[in-house]
C-alpha cells in the first residue's frame, strides 16, 4: 500500500518540483516583494515593511498612463472585436461554398508571430521623410491629412494599438463563435422558419441566447488578454513605450523590473498585484453579470 | 388565381433577399479576407523589393516587375537571423521534450494511479490554472539571475515546461481508456510505465499531437520570457531578433531587409498550420487562448 | 385544407465521392389528401416519408413536381408564408423559453394586419394549451418537463397559428410505450377537435393503422399504397405492404399454383379459379389460420402460447421464408401443446398470392 502511494506522488515529482519553484513559490514571493521597502537588487536587502512600493507605483505618472492606456485599449478592443468577431462568424456560418477558405484565412493572425507582424503594422502606418506609408497615402487619396500612427498623436497612436490588437485576437473569437454557432442544432432554425419567423429575430431570440455561454466566455478571456496587453504596443512601438506614450501595465511592470528604468521588483510586484486585482474584480462582475443573462 | 400572383411575388421577393444576403455576406467575408492578408501580401512584397527601389518609391507599388532574394540574403549575412532561428528551434523543441515528458507522467498519475489525497492534490492543481503569468515572472526573473542562468538555455526552458492545462487535458483524455485494459495487462504482468508507454500514449496520440503544436506555437512566438532573460545576442529567439533587427539591426531604414527577415520567421509557423490545420483549429478551440 | 401532390420528386446528390449517383429520396409521388382527414405517412426508416414531409412544409424544394394547398400552387414558396404547423421529432422546443414563450413564438412573428397584442397572445396560447392540456406548466422551462409534456408543448406551438397543415414528424417516437398510447389518442382528439388537415410519418404500423384516416406506405422513396388503414391491410397490392403491416406480421410461404390449386410443398391447400399455373409466394395472415384435424396445411408444432382471449400457435415447415410460422386461433379451441404437428385449414380472404420476383399480387377467386 505504501508502494502505491510513493509510487504516484514520484509520477508527480517533476511537475511538484516545477510548479513549486515557477508558480507557486513566486506567487507567495510576489506578495512579499510587494511589502518590502527600499529593496536594493544589489544587496538584496530591504529597509522595512509596508504599503510605501504600491503608493509609490500609484503616484508614479507613467503607471497612471499606462493604467489609462491599458483602459482604453480594453474599452475599445473588447466589444469591437466580439462583436466583429460575431458578425462575421455569422456570415461566416450562413454560407456554405468557400467557407474552409475563409476559416483558414482568418485563424492565420493566430499563428504568427505578434512581433513580426506588427513590424508590418508599424510600416503600412508610419510617416517617413521618404514616404507618408500607405495608409495615409489612402487616407490622402479620400481627401483627408496624413497623420504619422507611429510617432504622431497619441489617438493616432492608440487608434493603431486597437487596430492591430483587434487583427490579433480575431481568430480566436471568430474559431470558438463558428464553432459555438455550428453546435446550435438546426432543428431550432427550421422550426422557427415554419412558424415564419424573421431572420433578425432568429438571430436575437434563437442563435444569441443559445451561443451566449460562449459569448460570455470570449468578453472574460477578451477582458484578461487585454488587460495583459504588451506585446503589441512593443511591435509597433518599440521597446520604449514608456518614450511614446504608449505603455501598458504589464509594460510597466516589465520596464520596473528590466530595461532602461529596471532594477525595482518591489514596485514591479506592486504594480502586477494592482493589475490583478483589477483583473480579478472585473471577472467576478463579469461572472455576476453573466448569471443573470446567460441562459442555461 | 390573385393569391397564386401573391405568391409569384412572394417567391420573388425571397429569392432577391436570399441574392443580396449572399452579396453582402461575401462582401463582408471578402473585406475581412482583405484585412487579414494583406499585411502578409505587403511583407512578402516588400521583402523582394530592392533596397534602393523601395525607397525611391514615394507612393508604394502593388507589384514589383524586379522582384530580388538579396534580401534574404542579407537577412542571413547582416545580422544574425540564422543564429535566433536556431536559437529559437533548439528552445522550442527542448522545452516541448521536457514538457511532454513531466505533463505525461502528472496525468498519468491522476487518471491512473491511485495514491493518498489525490483528489485534493488535483483541485489544488486545478486552481494553480488561475494564477496569470505576469504575476509569478517577477520572482521567477529573480530565481534565474540568482541561480546565474541569464544567457543560457536552461534559463529559458525552465520555467516554462510544465503546464496544469495540458495537466488537464490529457488526464482528462486518459481517463477515458476503459479500466479493463489496464487490468489486463496488469494480469499479463505490464509494469504501469510500459503500460503507459505501450497503451496510454498511443491511444492518446491525437491529443498529444494537439499539445505539441500549441506549445510549438507558444514558444515560436514566446517574447517576455526571452526579452528579460537575454541580453546576449548569442541567445535570442526569434522575436527578440526581429526587435533587436528593428532598433540596431540593418540600419533603421532597411525595411526590404526587415521584412525578409519577418517573412522568415513567419514561415515556420503558418507551413505547420496549413499541414495541421484541422488539428490547431480544433485544439485551440478547445483550450488556447492567445499569448 | 386540400392538399394535392403532383409527381413530387425529391433527389439528392451523392454523399460521397465513392458513391457519386444521385439518391431519389421521394419518387413520383402523387396524392390528394382530402381536407381535415389525419393522414399517416408510413414506411421503414429511409423510405423518404420525412422528406416528403419536408416538401409539404416547405423546408425542402422538390426536384420536380408541384404541391398545391387548396388552389394555391405552393412549390416554390418558403416555408414561413405556408401556414403549416410543424412539430419536429425531437420537439425543436427553444430550451431557453418558457412553455409560454414557446407557443408565443409563432404568434410574435406576425406583422402588419396580423399583429397581435399581448393579451390576445396569451389568450391564445392558453387556448391552445388547454387544447392540449397543459394549462398548468405555462412557466416551466422544457427541460422541467417530461417528453410527453414536451410534446404536447410542441403541439400546443404548432397548433397556436391555426395552421392550415398541421406535420409531425414522428411524434410519438420518443416517448415509453405506455405514453404513446396515451398520446395518440391525445393526437385524434386534437385533430378532430380542430379539424385541421394533419399529416404525420411514422415506421410504427400499428400507430399508423390505430389513429388515421388514411396510409400512404411508402418504401424507397416510392408510394406502394394509399388507402383507408383496414383497406390496406385486407388488400394488398404486393408483398412488401402485406409485410409491413400487421402484427405479428403476415405468414410467409413458397407456394405453386397447379392445376387450380394451390400447393405448399407437396400438401393442396386451397382449390383457385381463373389462375394459370406458376411459382407463387404465399401470404397468410396470423388469423387466416384454421386449426382442423383434417386440415390440409402440416406443420410441425414448436410451441403454444396463450394470451388469454387468443392462442398463438407457434410452428414450422419447410416451405416456410420465415423461421416459425404464427397463427393465432381462438382460446376456445383446444390445441394439445404436446402433439408432434399441427393442421390448418385456411381463410381464402386471409390469404393472398404474391409474384415470387416481383412481389406484385396476383388475383385470384377461390373455387
Amino acid at each position: 500500500m505504501d508502494n502505491k502511494n510513493t509510487k504516484g506522488w514520484l509520477y508527480l515529482l517533476p511537475a511538484f518540483l516545477f510548479l513549486g519553484a515557477f508558480l507557486i513559490y513566486p506567487l507567495i514571493d510576489v506578495f512579499v516583494y510587494s511589502f518590502e521597502e527600499g529593496y536594493n537588487s544589489a544587496s538584496q536587502t530591504f529597509s522595512g515593511t509596508g504599503l510605501y512600493n504600491y503608493s509609490y507605483v500609484l503616484h508614479d505618472p507613467y503607471f497612471l498612463r499606462a493604467v489609462q492606456n491599458t483602459l482604453i485599449l480594453v474599452v475599445i478592443t473588447v466589444p469591437l472585436s466580439t462583436g466583429l468577431a460575431l458578425l462575421i462568424s455569422v456570415a461566416l456560418s450562413s454560407v456554405k461554398p468557400l467557407r474552409d477558405l475563409f476559416q483558414t484565412i482568418y485563424f492565420l493572425p493566430y499563428v504568427t508571430n505578434t512581433l513580426a507582424v506588427g513590424l508590418v503594422f508599424m510600416i503600412l502606418f508610419k510617416k517617413t521623410a521618404y514616404s507618408d506609408g500607405l495608409v495615409n497615402l489612402l487616407i490622402q487619396g479620400f481627401g483627408g491629412n496624413s497623420v504619422d500612427f507611429i510617432g504622431g498623436p497619441y489617438w493616432a497612436k492608440m487608434f493603431v494599438l486597437c487596430f492591430y490588437t483587434v487583427w490579433v485576437v480575431m481568430p480566436f473569437k471568430i474559431l470558438i463563435l463558428t464553432s459555438a454557432l455550428a453546435s446550435v442544432n438546426p432543428i431550432y432554425y427550421n422550426a422557427a422558419r415554419v412558424d415564419g419567423t424573421p431572420k433578425w429575430r432568429i438571430f436575437t431570440k434563437i442563435t444569441l441566447p443559445m451561443i451566449s455561454p460562449m459569448i460570455f466566455y470570449l468578453v472574460i478571456t477578451g477582458f484578461i488578454g487585454a488587460f495583459k496587453a504588451y506585446s503589441d504596443a512593443v511591435a509597433l512601438f518599440g521597446t520604449d513605450l514608456n518614450a511614446a506614450e504608449m505603455n501598458t501595465i504589464v509594460g510597466y511592470v516589465y520596464d520596473m523590473l528590466y530595461g532602461n528604468s529596471g532594477g525595482y521588483p518591489s514596485y514591479a510586484s506592486a504594480a502586477a498585484i494592482i493589475l490583478f486585482s483589477i483583473v480579478l474584480t472585473i471577472t467576478c462582475i463579469n461572472l455576476l453579470v453573466s448569471r443573470k443573462h446567460v441562459h442555461y | 388565381m390573385d393569391r397564386t400572383k401573391d405568391y409569384l411575388k412572394i417567391e420573388k421577393r425571397a429569392r432577391t433577399g436570399r441574392l443580396i444576403s449572399n452579396i453582402v455576406i461575401y462582401t463582408l467575408l471578402a473585406l475581412w479576407g482583405l484585412i487579414v492578408l494583406f499585411p502578409f501580401y505587403w511583407m512578402l512584397l516588400t521583402s523582394v523589393k530592392s533596397y534602393g527601389s523601395y525607397n525611391a518609391e514615394h507612393v508604394p507599388s502593388f507589384i514589383t516587375l524586379s522582384p530580388t532574394l538579396q534580401n534574404y540574403v542579407d537577412a542571413f549575412t547582416t545580422v544574425s537571423l540564422g543564429k535566433y532561428l536556431l536559437n529559437t528551434l533548439i528552445f522550442t523543441l527542448s522545452t516541448t521534450a521536457v514538457m511532454l515528458v513531466v505533463i505525461t507522467l502528472a496525468a498519468f498519475a491522476f487518471a491512473r494511479l491511485d495514491f493518498k489525497g489525490k483528489n485534493l492534490v488535483f483541485t489544488l492543481f486545478l486552481s494553480l490554472m488561475m494564477i496569470p503569468n505576469e504575476l509569478v515572472v517577477i520572482t521567477n526573473f529573480t530565481t534565474i539571475t540568482n541561480l546565474g542562468m541569464r544567457n543560457t538555455f536552461l534559463g529559458l526552458i525552465l520555467p516554462s515546461v510544465t503546464s496544469v492545462f495540458y495537466i488537464y487535458l490529457l488526464k482528462e483524455n486518459f481517463a477515458q481508456i476503459p479500466d479493463e485494459l489496464y487490468y489486463a495487462a496488469k494480469v499479463d504482468g505490464t509494469s504501469d510505465l510500459r503500460y503507459l508507454r505501450r497503451v496510454m500514449i498511443p491511444i492518446c496520440r491525437p491529443t498529444l499531437i494537439t499539445i505539441i503544436i500549441l506549445k510549438i506555437i507558444e514558444c515560436w512566438n514566446s517574447y517576455v520570457w526571452p526579452r528579460l532573460i537575454t541580453d546576449n545576442p548569442d541567445y535570442y529567439l526569434v522575436s527578440n531578433g526581429i526587435q533587436e533587427i528593428r532598433e540596431n539591426g540593418f540600419g533603421r531604414e532597411n525595411i526590404p531587409a526587415m521584412m525578409a527577415a519577418v517573412v522568415v520567421i513567419s514561415v515556420p509557423l503558418i507551413v505547420l498550420f496549413l499541414v495541421f490545420r484541422r488539428k490547431v483549429m480544433a485544439g485551440v478551440a478547445r483550450g488556447g487562448t492567445k499569448g | 385544407m386540400k392538399i394535392v401532390l403532383q409527381n413530387l420528386t425529391k433527389k439528392f446528390p451523392g454523399r460521397s465521392k465513392k458513391s457519386p449517383g444521385e439518391v431519389i429520396a421521394v419518387n413520383d409521388f402523387t396524392f390528394e389528401i382530402p381536407d381535415g382527414k389525419l393522414i399517416g405517412l408510413l414506411g421503414p426508416s429511409g423510405c423518404g416519408k420525412s422528406t416528403a414531409l419536408n416538401l409539404i412544409c416547405g423546408l425542402q424544394k422538390p426536384t420536380s413536381g408541384k404541391i398545391f394547398f387548396g388552389e394555391d400552387d405552393v412549390t416554390d414558396l418558403p416555408p414561413e408564408y405556408r401556414g403549416v404547423g410543424l412539430v419536429f421529432q425531437n420537439y425543436a422546443l427553444y430550451p431557453h423559453l418558457t412553455v409560454l414563450k414557446n407557443i408565443t413564438f409563432p404568434l410574435e412573428n406576425l406583422r402588419g394586419a396580423d399583429r397581435l397584442s399581448k393579451e390576445e397572445m396569451e389568450k391564445k396560447a392558453l387556448e391552445a394549451a388547454k387544447l392540449v392540456q397543459l394549462e398548468g406548466l405555462m412557466d416551466r422551462r422544457p427541460s422541467e418537463l417530461s417528453g410527453g409534456q414536451q410534446q404536447r408543448v410542441a403541439i400546443a406551438r404548432a397548433l397556436v397559428k391555426t395552421p392550415r397543415v398541421l406535420l409531425l414528424d414522428e411524434p410519438l417516437s420518443n416517448l415509453d410505450a405506455r405514453l404513446r398510447l396515451q398520446t395518440r389518442e391525445e393526437i385524434r382528439r386534437i385533430q378532430r377537435q380542430t379539424g385541421v388537415t394533419t399529416i404525420f410519418v411514422t415506421h410504427d404500423q400499428e400507430e399508423a393503422m390505430s389513429i388515421s384516416d388514411m396510409i400512404v406506405v411508402m418504401k424507397e422513396g416510392v408510394v406502394q399504397q394509399i388507402g383507408k388503414p383496414q383497406e390496406v391491410y385486407d388488400e394488398p397490392v404486393n408483398l412488401f405492404v402485406a409485410r409491413f403491416l400487421g402484427t405479428p406480421p403476415i405468414n410467409i410461404f413458397r407456394g405453386r399454383v397447379s392445376g387450380s390449386r394451390l400447393c405448399i410443398g407437396e400438401e393442396s391447400v386451397l382449390p383457385l379459379q381463373n389462375i394459370p399455373d406458376q411459382e407463387v409466394t404465399v401470404g397468410i395472415r396470423p388469423e387466416g389460420f384454421l386449426l382442423q384435424k383434417d386440415g390440409p396445411l402440416t406443420c410441425r408444432l414448436t410451441r403454444v402460447e396463450v394470451m388469454g382471449r387468443d392462442v398463438s400457435v407457434v410452428s414450422t415447415h419447410p416451405c416456410s421464408e420465415n423461421v416459425s410460422i404464427r397463427s393465432i386461433i381462438n382460446a376456445e379451441t383446444k390445441v394439445d401443446p404436446d402433439a408432434q404437428n399441427v393442421c390448418f385449414a385456411l381463410k381464402p380472404h386471409k390469404l393472398y398470392l404474391f409474384h415470387p420476383r416481383t412481389g406484385e399480387r396476383i388475383p385470384f377467386t377461390a373455387g
